[in-house]
């Protein structure tokens, strides 16, 4: 599903982001990856986003090599992968049925398509009732869900989410990682970059902790730390 | 599916252009302005090289009038004298009669105004071929020297002359053209950049969920095409109509004035609409990509 053999990432600054990474991923895991800042969780998302290119290595996602694709693939490549981030990002100037059409209409989805897909997908994320609201009038928590909608609701086999907690109380975290968890069973990768130890330890899946760059940790069932 | 991209590619230009309405004005009005120039220039270049052409025609004549006092012997005596210089091809008499003649077919409908002349006020002269226009000046030099001649008229100088204006108006023309040109690239590309700017946020989320890079930029690059078009049609508009006017109201004076015609309006419009179409769209274009070079990358 995903494979990182041997991937290296230096900045052109000199900065050793990876070294000698070698991860392998099967399709339907849950895996959390750990570290403190610069231990190069947000490298290793960019490398599997195509926003940086490996210094060394190779990465697949799905069989197919994407180490070295031309810029315009580049696109196609992230339609297999839904992102969801710390920051929520979404449109203001728009609702939240739109947000997720928004998905869809840029990669050329039909209107009976848009209008079939959508209200499922809000369904799905519990805010069928707010489908008009627009991101202001929602709770850190609902936008969150509005984003995991619009990364899930053109179907990619992986989920990547960026520290998706980070901004939210722990309650509504909880709500989030019960949905992640729900999405998880329904079959999609799900990848989750965290500084969140409690989440991390009570959820009791695979855990890949990095430091400085390498993989120090790679468990089945694992936790946050040695030491809890 | 590539339609439907296509159509909301389409409205995010448009809705890129109407989000800065002053800045796009500026843009086309400064297409606009340059394209008028160029227009005006070109209106020039064009009909001075079109005079310079009918000029030529005759470029390889001398004419040289007689005066009026003389007898027929003596005018016979210097067409002997003519048809002897070096470099003579042909000299052909023309009396006063017949040259007012050709004067009256000239003017048409309007030639009963010389119907009330008592004395016919064109002199005789002689219409000299040349074999070259090189031995112009050796020839106008001999005649000088011969008695009886009231006046000579050849058109090497005028030509020379005219050529020289029109060169120099070709290439001060196309300095002023070319910074305006670039001045226009710039207004457009700052245009288009308040559209990035403004869709900045949008653009980072299109480019995670997969949008393509032609999806992305295609209403930016179409913004500046809708800018450059515009700028092009007006000026087309205001040059075609503006030298169509200057014709009506100048080209028969300048017939009965110079015997030339200016280039009519409609012989040059198909090459107005062309090139300024162009030069429009291009301008356009080349603003919005200069814009989005830099955000695009990823």
């Amino acid at each position: 599903m995903i494979d990182f053999i041997n991937v290296s990432k230096v900045y052109g600054n000199g900065v050793k982001a990876l070294s000698n990474i070698n991860i392998h991923i099967d399709k339907g895991e849950f895996v959390f990856i750990v570290g403190s800042s610069g231990a190069g969780k947000s490298t290793l998302i960019k490398l599997l986003l195509k926003e940086e290119d490996p210094t060394d290595g190779k990465i697949y996602l799905n069989d197919m090599d994407i180490t070295k694709v031309k810029n315009r693939r580049i696109p196609y490549i992230r339609r297999n992968i839904g992102v969801v981030f710390q920051d929520f990002r979404l449109l203001k100037n728009k609702t939240v049925y739109e947000n997720v059409a928004f998905a869809m209409e840029i990669i050329g989805s039909s209107s009976k398509e848009i209008r079939r897909q959508v209200p499922m997908m809000l369904s799905m994320v519990g805010l069928s009732n707010k489908a008009h609201s627009y991101p202001d009038q929602l709770s850190g928590g609902e936008q969150q869900r509005v984003s995991i909608a619009r990364a899930l609701v053109n179907r990619p086999t992986v989920l990547i989410a960026d520290e998706p907690t980070g901004n939210l109380d722990p309650d509504t975290a909880w709500e989030i990682m019960r949905l992640l968890k729900e999405i998880n069973r329904r079959g999609t990768t799900v990848l989750m970059a965290t500084h969140a130890r409690d989440i991390v330890n009570a959820m009791r899946r695979r855990v890949i902790a990095l430091e400085k760059g390498r993989v120090v940790r790679d468990e089945l069932k694992g936790v946050y730390d040695y030491e809890v | 599916m590539k339609f439907r991209l296509f159509k909301n590619i389409i409205k995010q230009g448009f809705v890129g252009m109407w989000r800065n309405r002053m800045m796009s004005l500026a843009s086309i009005g400064s297409v606009m302005s340059v394209l008028i120039i160029l227009g005006i220039i070109l209106v020039i270049v064009l009909n001075i090289n079109n005079l310079t052409g009918m000029a030529k025609e005759q470029f390889d004549e001398i004419q040289v009038y007689l005066e009026d006092g003389i007898n027929e012997e003596q005018i016979e005596n210097i067409g002997e004298k003519l048809r002897e210089l070096d470099g003579v091809l042909a000299v052909i008499y023309q009396s006063k009669e017949q040259a007012l003649e050709i004067f009256k077919k000239e003017w048409g409908d309007k030639a009963y105004l010389f119907e009330g002349l008592e004395k016919n006020p064109l002199p005789n002269s002689y219409i000299i071929q040349l074999k070259d226009i090189k031995y112009t000046e050796d020839v106008v030099n001999r005649i000088n020297g011969l008695t009886g001649i009231e006046d000579i008229r050849y058109y090497k100088d005028i030509v020379e002359k005219m050529m020289a204006i029109s060169n120099f108006v070709r290439a001060g023309g196309l300095a002023v053209i070319s910074i305006l040109i670039l001045v226009s690239i710039f207004i457009i590309s700052n245009t288009v950049k308040l559209t990035v700017a403004a869709r900045r946020r949008e653009i980072s989320i299109m480019k995670y969920i997969g949008a393509t890079n032609g999806y992305i930029r295609g209403p930016f690059i179409l913004e500046g095409i809708f800018l450059g078009a515009i700028g092009s049609i007006l000026a087309i508009l205001i040059v075609s109509f503006g030298y169509k006017y200057l014709f009506l109201v100048v080209n028969e004076r300048l017939y009965v004035l110079f015997t030339v015609y200016m280039i009519p309006y409609y012989e040059i419009l198909d090459d107005i609409i062309i090139m300024f179409t162009a030069i429009g769209i291009g301008i356009g274009v080349l603003g919005s990509i200069i814009s989005l070079r830099k955000f695009l990358r990823v």
